[in-house]
């Protein structure tokens, strides 16, 4: 039976994971090398690197954390961030990604999904949707969350699935770093209007939290970052409660 | 020498860097004299059948189709796999190495396509490539075609309905799923291709 993903996301800034809160007051939490090995060695089904703070000096840093993170992660390994041209998504795969996530880049323009696919294949491009609610429905902000858009986060996931994404990762900023639960309302209305796999992000705080998504969600696959760094749920503990819940999961590994 | 036949489709750096991590001798061709100088040929490949035109198109087709018949060891992974079969609706007008009977069709519409993620293996015994998997191991894959259930299927996968997960049969083997990204599951597998014996055929 397919089973439910369980993605450990590294929010890296200079070289070294942080975490913040709605996507501010970052705190350090370790070396990405040793964090996404732990993390694999945890039962992650997958890792997601994202460079939050990427900007052109900061670029070279982060190719080289993403070749040594690569260099013995034997599972689904994405990256994320600064991703702008064909060029740089290239560059990240030529340094051992096996998926890129597009997101600000990718809604100013939509074809540059269609071009990293044609050459790379669709199953390596991740669109990530960052999404908060608004008076009717959700609108899509870019740049980090910075900056919204007027678009409609639903409408974007169909658009982004017809020009060639993969995969949508879709953020609540409502509910990001608070630990309060997915966005499941959120989550359950993309992945009931889409075909490609839907992965919740944001909210992430207890074990119920992921049973709730992928059940009343319907969502394939769920990303947390905090939880796991900071030790207060670690994957094999929740893989367990998962399976406990029978929500179908690769357990044991 | 393993060669891993480059001929364009998608990125080849993860087949090659599991490779290395088992301390395999392994390069990564786009040249046909290459693959006829090899001990083992891996066909990897992501994305749509069509992909699989570069092989017609570099004379990589003739050099592996040689090797295959000249008894090296083989391994088809993804779309490599179903380069073993006779064809995939995906790209009807493109046939395959017609290895294995059947066509590689869509999944059933009573599930989401692409089939993506962790599901895992029937395993049938008495397979070299999968030797020490334990049944209902996992493995990942991504996939929008699925090869059907025929003979030499070593373990099947079910997903709205049963497909190969693997085949196999004298020195030809073949994958749906992606080894190498099956954490160890994975490894053992590509270990196992390593040490699989030149058979004359």
């Amino acid at each position: 039976m397919l089973t439910k993903r369980i993605i450990a996301c590294l929010d890296v800034d200079d070289g070294r994971v942080v975490k913040g809160v709605q996507f501010v007051n970052l705190r350090d939490a370790g070396d990405p090398v040793e964090c996404a090995a732990a993390h694999a060695r945890d039962g992650a089904d997958e890792i997601v690197l994202l460079d939050i703070t990427a900007t052109s000096d900061k670029r070279r840093t982060i190719l080289d954390v993403v070749s040594r993170t690569a260099r013995c992660l034997f599972i689904p390994f994405t990256v994320g961030g600064g991703i702008r041209e064909l060029s740089d998504a290239a560059a990240v795969f030529e340094a051992g990604a096996d998926k890129i996530a597009i997101n600000s880049a990718a809604v100013k323009d939509p074809t540059l999904i269609g071009r990293i696919a044609a050459r790379f294949g669709s199953q390596a491009v991740v669109v990530a949707i960052d999404a908060r609610r608004v008076n009717r429905g959700f609108e899509v902000f870019i740049a980090g969350g910075r900056i919204p858009t007027g678009r409609d986060a639903l409408q974007w996931a169909r658009e982004a699935t017809a020009c060639g994404a993969g995969e949508i990762l879709l953020t609540s900023m409502d509910r990001d770093g608070t630990q309060a639960g997915f966005d499941c309302e959120l989550v359950q209305m993309v992945a009931d209007a889409i075909s490609i796999p839907v992965i919740a992000s944001g909210g992430a705080g207890a074990a119920q939290h992921f049973i709730d998504v992928f059940r009343s969600g319907r969502a394939d696959a769920a990303l947390a970052a905090s939880i796991f760094h900071f030790g207060i749920e670690n994957i094999g503990q929740l893989k367990r409660e998962l399976h406990a819940a029978n929500v179908p999961v690769r357990w044991p590994c | 020498m393993i060669a891993i036949v480059d001929y364009g489709a998608g990125n080849l750096n993860s087949v090659k860097k599991a490779f290395d991590y088992l301390g395999a001798e392994v390069v990564v061709t786009t040249q046909p004299e290459t693959v006829a100088e090899a001990d083992k040929i891996v066909l990897p490949g992501v994305g749509h059948f069509s992909a699989l035109s570069g092989l017609d198109n570099s004379g990589l087709r003739d050099a592996v189709l040689q090797g295959v018949r000249a008894g090296k060891p083989f391994f088809g992974i993804c779309l490599g796999m179903q380069w073993l079969f006779e064809g995939s609706d995906e790209a009807p007008e493109l046939a395959g190495a017609g290895l294995f009977a059947g066509r590689c069709r869509q999944f059933p519409s009573s599930v989401k396509s692409p089939h993506v993620g962790w599901n895992s293996l029937a395993v049938r015994e008495g397979s070299r490539l999968l030797r020490n998997i334990a049944p209902d191991s996992f493995v990942y894959y991504t996939h929008s075609f699925q090869a059907p259930v025929v003979a030499a299927t070593t373990a099947a996968t079910e997903y709205g309905a049963q497909f190969s997960a693997a085949v196999e049969r004298d020195n030809i083997f073949g994958v749906q799923f992606h080894p190498e990204k099956s954490w160890t599951v994975g490894l053992i597998i590509l270990k196992n291709f390593c040490e699989v014996n030149f058979r004359e055929v």
